[in-house]
């Protein structure tokens, strides 16, 4: 094949500015405000003009099939621009404020919501879960597909005292970064590894495999005349951390495996600093395909917190003023053993003054 | 749709107001049997609570490290259209902007060689193009490079950057966040593409401490934007705010958490020298207030999930730095220094934030050759035990040498 380019590498991604807005484009770094117009509508103003942005939730998991209407709406309606969030919501970026309402009637006759914006619950950021991953405890789409039916008028109104995060992870490795998130929903293993003394030795490097446990549960040992390991189960906090190195150590296991609900983590400095999430609720059951343990915690807490929390109070800084007994205590959430941390720096979380409410 | 394929569990998943994934995969089954065969095996994984995809595999394209993530099915006589299931990620533009002419044209080259099915995008940031099969990876590769495209990053290497839209369309942007992702990006192409790392190394990029990457909390290294001197105010337009009826005193006044701000009238004044950039009043004010004329950010090593050692935020290593006229050289020299240190002395899967922890800031500082501040800490230490390197000898004279 003469004709067939020749192969390059390293080239990197095309260059940003070949898909700015021209709006955008004369705008860039001079941009003097923005407004709120409704949910789901932002408007930037510069010296060069205004730029609309209307955002809608996406799937996170979409097709090309799905792309293509989304790509036919910015073609119609923003001149064939668009963009992404760091949530993965999709951005049309308008130049005239008359295409606002028809877009928002096309995007809803395809079936998703407008929304997203100031204090609001925007899209969930999630994993690939039973999807696409090896070592998920549980599906993260169709966690987020069950929670947000339950939620999206939060997605599409602006009613919230603050804006509020949640994130899905479907192992402790959370590639979607759960942990410093308003709620988060993580699933999580609850059993050690099953060893495979067959498959170890072929698989696995037994050094590697030893160094990965953060607790030093695994060691080395000899089964049937072959190098293998075990693991001290006491020890074992079902990190996966060693199956992550070494396939022999499966850890998935359909009756044990399931989701733990964390809360009150933040990113943005404002107001107060950025916070950890923090264990809510330990366990609750995998119940495919609805998780209806799952969505009504996740829905009383939202709405615990919408009833309660001042103006502007993330859903971490309400609690933190509240104090975290009497969320427990307003939650009807169990405090059990399992909220005492017992992992490294543990004794930071506890108690060491007398401030606390009876 | 395929005539064999029965999922009524995942059929739940398309009641509802939220958009479903579910019914949008449904829509490629006629196309593709890796979405036929994706759909067979996630209901059998929600029949029996599991997933069934075996662990990695070697697979990527020739020359790179990384970029693919190696995937199969652990029931491929069941499900045989996804008896492999690759991911390629493809390195963003900046911001996530894209023109529907460039994105369509991946979606062609994802339609002939894929399932159709993507990320849009993964967490680290890249365009990910889910299910792909091994001898389609070279085809992929190069159709993609055709047109611009090239691969991002997986395992232990630089991770692809990303950025918020920064001076995009974000009036608090304090520096071109998009620009220096691409730069970084094009610098690193070696460290992004061929594994040679301790372990993963993410960088992120945000226009202002509202972070909207995430960067505090999601990448070994956070570059964040931040002004050193005072917030610009347009008093004119504060008063708008006043008149406007908005609750001035219960929205900004009363949330500044270093208590900086006053209101007299019609006029604010913010005591700039005790302001902690927070952001809260210029979000609540975005016509009136603005971030200060010298601008630049503040970089933070080290933030990540929990395994192994624990989730770490990133901390401050260097408080305040800018790029004067595109000059991204020391920004450049950083981040070798970085890497350098970090590679020679970090152990195997151990991320900076915990090398970090283990060796000290001290430690790290003095390897990088950067000079402590109190900018750097909440609080100087509380406990006693310090290694001191100066003593004076009995009879001499002057600090000995290290």
């Amino acid at each position: 094949m003469a004709t067939e380019a020749k192969r390059v590498t390293d080239i990197g991604p095309p260059h940003y500015e070949q898909f700015l807005h021209p709006i955008i484009k004369e705008n860039y770094g001079k941009w003097q405000y923005h407004d709120s117009i409704k949910p789901g509508v932002l408007s930037h103003t510069g010296p060069s003009g205004t730029i609309y942005t209307v955002r809608c939730a996406s799937p996170r998991l979409v097709s090309t099939n799905f792309l293509n209407n989304i790509m036919d709406l910015a073609d119609k309606y923003s001149d064939g621009y668009f963009r992404f969030t760091s949530r993965n919501n999709i951005e049309f970026l308008l130049a005239k404020e008359e295409n606002i309402d028809p877009l928002i009637a096309d995007l809803n006759a395809m079936g998703t919501l407008v929304g997203g914006t100031n204090n609001a619950i925007s899209n969930p950021v999630h994993t690939q879960g039973w999807v696409h991953c090896h070592s998920a405890a549980t599906d993260a789409s169709g966690l987020v597909k069950a929670v947000m039916d339950e939620l999206s008028e939060y997605f599409t109104s602006e009613k919230l005292p603050a804006k509020l995060r949640v994130a899905v992870a479907c192992c402790l490795n959370m590639c979607g970064a759960v942990h410093a998130s308003d709620i988060a929903i993580l699933g999580l293993h609850r059993t050690p590894p099953r060893i495979d003394n067959e498959a170890l030795p072929k698989q696995c490097e037994i050094p590697t495999t030893v160094a990965s446990c953060p607790n030093n549960a695994i060691r080395p040992t000899s089964v049937d005349g072959k190098t293998t390991v075990k693991v001290d189960e006491d020890k074992c906090m079902y990190c996966g951390n060693c199956f992550t190195v070494c396939p022999a150590m499966p850890l998935a296991d359909p009756i044990n495996d399931g989701v733990s609900i964390w809360v009150g983590g933040k990113i943005s400095n404002a107001r107060s600093e950025p916070m950890f999430t923090k264990l809510a609720i330990p366990y609750l059951p995998n119940n495919p395909p609805r998780w209806p343990e799952v969505t009504d915690a996740v829905k009383s807490i939202v709405e615990l917190y919408a009833a309660n929390a001042r103006p502007f109070e993330r859903v971490g800084e309400w609690i933190n003023r509240i104090g975290w007994e009497k969320f427990f205590d307003m939650s009807g959430i169990e405090f059990t053993k399992y909220h005492l941390d017992d992992f490294r720096h543990a004794g930071t979380t506890y108690r060491r003054s007398l401030h606390n409410r009876y | 749709m395929a005539d064999d394929l029965k999922t009524p569990l995942l059929d739940e998943l398309e009641k509802g107001p939220w958009p479903s994934f579910v019914t949008d995969i449904k829509t490629c089954v006629d196309k593709s049997d890796m979405c036929k065969d994706l759909l067979g095996q996630l209901e059998k994984s929600y029949e029996d609570r599991r997933g069934y995809w075996k662990h990695g595999g070697l697979v990527g394209v020739m020359g790179y490290g990384g970029g693919v993530i190696g995937r199969y099915s652990a029931l491929p006589e069941e499900y045989p259209g996804v008896s492999h299931f690759h991911t390629v990620r493809v390195n963003q533009p900046s911001g996530w902007f894209y023109t529907t002419d460039a994105l369509r044209e991946i979606m062609q080259i994802w339609d002939e060689h894929g399932s159709g099915l993507t990320n849009m995008h993964g967490s680290t940031g890249d365009m990910v193009l889910l299910g792909t099969r091994t001898e389609e990876l070279e085809p992929i590769f190069r159709a993609l490079t055709e047109k611009g495209w090239d691969l991002g990053g997986s395992g232990s290497d630089l991770r692809t950057p990303s950025c918020c839209n920064g001076p995009a369309r974000c009036e608090m942007a304090c520096y071109d966040t998009m620009d220096m992702t691409y730069n970084l990006t094009k610098s690193y192409q070696d460290e992004l593409h061929r594994p040679m790392f301790n372990y993963k190394y993410k960088i992120k990029m945000s226009g202002c401490p509202n972070d909207c990457t995430a960067a505090i909390a999601r990448s070994d290294m956070g570059i964040i934007g931040i002004w050193r001197d005072a917030i610009k105010v347009d008093q004119a337009a504060f008063a708008e705010y006043v008149d406007s009826g908005m609750d001035i005193q219960g929205a900004v006044v009363d949330l500044c958490p270093t208590s900086c701000i006053t209101v007299e009238g019609k006029e604010i004044n913010i005591d700039d020298s005790d302001c902690v950039k927070c952001m809260h009043c210029l979000n609540r004010l975005p016509k009136a207030l603005s971030p200060g004329d010298d601008r630049g950010f503040a970089i933070c090593l080290g933030a990540k999930a929990p395994i192994v050692e624990g989730a770490l935020f990133g901390s401050v290593i260097i408080p305040f730095m800018k790029i004067e006229d595109g000059d991204y050289e020391p920004l450049h020299d950083l981040l070798e220094r970085i890497w350098e240190f970090w590679d020679e002395h970090g152990t195997a899967r151990e991320r900076i934030g915990e090398f970090i922890e283990r060796i000290s800031l001290a430690t790290f500082l003095e390897g990088i050759g950067e000079d402590p501040s109190p900018k750097m800490v909440k609080a100087p230490r509380d406990n006693p035990y310090i290694f001191y390197e100066e003593y004076y000898e009995e009879e001499g004279e002057g600090a000995s040498e290290e």
